[in-house]
């Protein structure tokens, strides 16, 4: 191995690109986010079929598209082999073990909550995303283009209650999954100094909140209000 | 596990002089007394690795088994006493664990090479407080595990952060501060503790109260390192 390889494969270096994917994955969340509040406008969705065919068809958002899935990749690749080092690491667990009286449930289940992230992104990806890239959606025709009618979709699919509740109940577990990983992102990449931690600490809880929350009124909005 | 009986304990006495009451009584019935460690029993050696009732060390939180007292247990509890478990701490027998992975860590970097020769004037090298005060609270390690015990990883991360940033901050160690890092790392890696998750169970369960910084210090130390030593 040279020092490359082995500078990622150390359980050290294997965090530093856990926080960097990580990091780029909540700047994404932004992105999506913003995109999204196009759904707001009350314009049948007009605003948002534009923007999604924007982004299925912008050059600059196709690259960005395949750095965003090499982000997945390596982020849930780490994970898998550091999670399984860490469960090797203890072999015979203990019988009697107190450890939240040491540390947040949160920063214990990452594994877990990013299962159920996974396990969303599979079905979120499968219902919005490969329709809009790949061909299958109706069309909509606005001021004399036809564009793909997402919007539908996403009207359509709010409409089922159990669909609702898979899009917050996942929402809810990214928010945990960010309230510890924010923070710990910037921890493993050593970055941690008096003047500047508290302030991430805080607006880490917070972000992880108010994108999560974000994304959760979305559904709820479609399946009470329109 | 087996359960044992025992009366007769002051709430005065140490966890340890709790156990050494239950061996004797083992020993004069015949039966095999429960192997534990021990040496110093005033809370420096680092010896004393029991998990007790779900914590290593005990409930009390800043304190090492040997100085913790029975007065924090209510009579006729039942206290569940387990060794460190993690694959890179070996159970020898009962309670007693192998903790030499942590000494081949300090062997790969944990030091600072000086030749012999003349005896430098005390105070030459000019330290900062912040920086000696820093060295000094990492320096306190006493290398018990209690880090590992706790950690749900079982990573001896903060171990090998508080020996490799006592080094690294001072001037005497700055010298080998890149091959440090990198060579005690990839022993602690080689000798198969979990990673680190900043879940911060060690620093609460430290019994010295090694701080999280030191890891943070640690990781800048790796990066720094890895991008400029000349170690392919
Ligand atoms: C939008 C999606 C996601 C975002 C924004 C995200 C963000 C993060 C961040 C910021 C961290 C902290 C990194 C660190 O401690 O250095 C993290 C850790 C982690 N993530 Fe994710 N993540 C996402 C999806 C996933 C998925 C799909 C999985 C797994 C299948 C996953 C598994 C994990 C695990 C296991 C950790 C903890 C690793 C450790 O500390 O040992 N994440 N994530
Ligand atoms: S860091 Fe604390 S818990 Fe870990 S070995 Fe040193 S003294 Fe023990
Ligand atoms: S016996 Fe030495 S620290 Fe407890």
């Amino acid at each position: 191995m040279n020092w490359f390889t082995k500078t990622f494969s150390s359980t050290v270096g294997r965090k530093i690109i856990m926080a960097v994917t990580g990091l780029f994955l909540c700047s994404f969340l932004v992105v999506h986010l913003i995109g999204n509040l196009q759904l707001f406008r009350n314009d049948g969705g007009e605003a948002f079929n534009v923007y999604s065919h924007f982004m299925a068809s912008n050059p600059i958002i196709r690259v960005m598209e395949i750095i965003l899935v090499l982000g997945f990749v390596f982020h849930i690749y780490d994970a898998l082999v550091l999670t399984r080092r860490n469960k090797a690491a203890r072999p015979v667990s203990y019988a009697n073990n107190h450890p939240e009286e040491n540390s947040s449930w949160a920063s214990r289940n990452m594994g877990l909550l990013g299962t159920i992230i996974l396990v969303f992104l599979i079905i979120h990806l499968w219902n919005f995303f490969v329709p809009a890239r790949f061909g299958g959606l109706d069309g909509v025709v606005i001021e004399d283009v036809e564009y793909d009618n997402l919007y539908l979709r996403v009207v359509e699919s709010f409409q089922i209650w159990w669909y609702v509740a898979i899009y917050v109940i996942s929402m809810v577990a990214l928010a945990y999954h960010l309230i510890h990983g924010f923070q710990s992102a910037f921890q493993s990449l050593g970055l941690d100094h008096k003047k500047y931690t508290p302030f991430i600490q805080k607006f880490g809880v917070a972000f992880s909140i108010l994108v999560c929350l974000g994304f959760a009124v979305i559904p709820l909005y479609f399946f009470f209000l329109v | 596990m087996v359960t044992y009986p025992i009366k007769g304990i002051s709430p005065d006495m140490s966890f340890l002089e709790m156990m050494d009451v239950l061996n004797e009584e083992l020993l004069l019935k015949g039966e095999d007394p429960v192997a534990f460690d021990h040496d110093c029993r005033e809370g420096i050696c680092g010896m004393c690795s029991l998990f007790i009732n779900g914590r290593p060390h005990g409930p009390e939180r800043g304190t090492t088994t040997c100085q913790l007292h029975m007065r924090h247990f209510k009579d006729g509890d039942t206290i569940t006493i387990e060794p460190w478990r993690a694959a890179a701490f070996p159970v020898h027998k009962d309670l007693v664990v192998d903790r030499s992975a942590f000494d081949r860590i300090q062997q790969a970097g944990g030091y600072v090479s000086v030749n012999t020769g003349g005896v430098p004037d005390a105070n030459t090298i000019p330290i900062s407080k912040s920086i000696a005060d820093k060295a000094f609270d990492a320096a306190t390690c006493i290398g018990c595990g209690a880090c590992v015990a706790a950690c749900k990883n079982a990573s001896a991360i903060l171990f090998v952060s508080a020996k490799v940033s006592q080094l690294s901050m001072l001037p005497q160690g700055k010298t080998e501060r890149k091959t440090r890092v990198e060579n005690m790392v990839a022993q602690m890696d080689i000798e198969g503790f979990g990673s680190c998750t900043n879940t911060g169970a060690c620093a609460v369960e430290c019994p010295v109260g090694i701080s999280l910084e030191n890891i943070d210090m640690l990781r800048s130390e790796f990066i720094f390192a890895k991008a400029t030593s000349e170690n392919l």
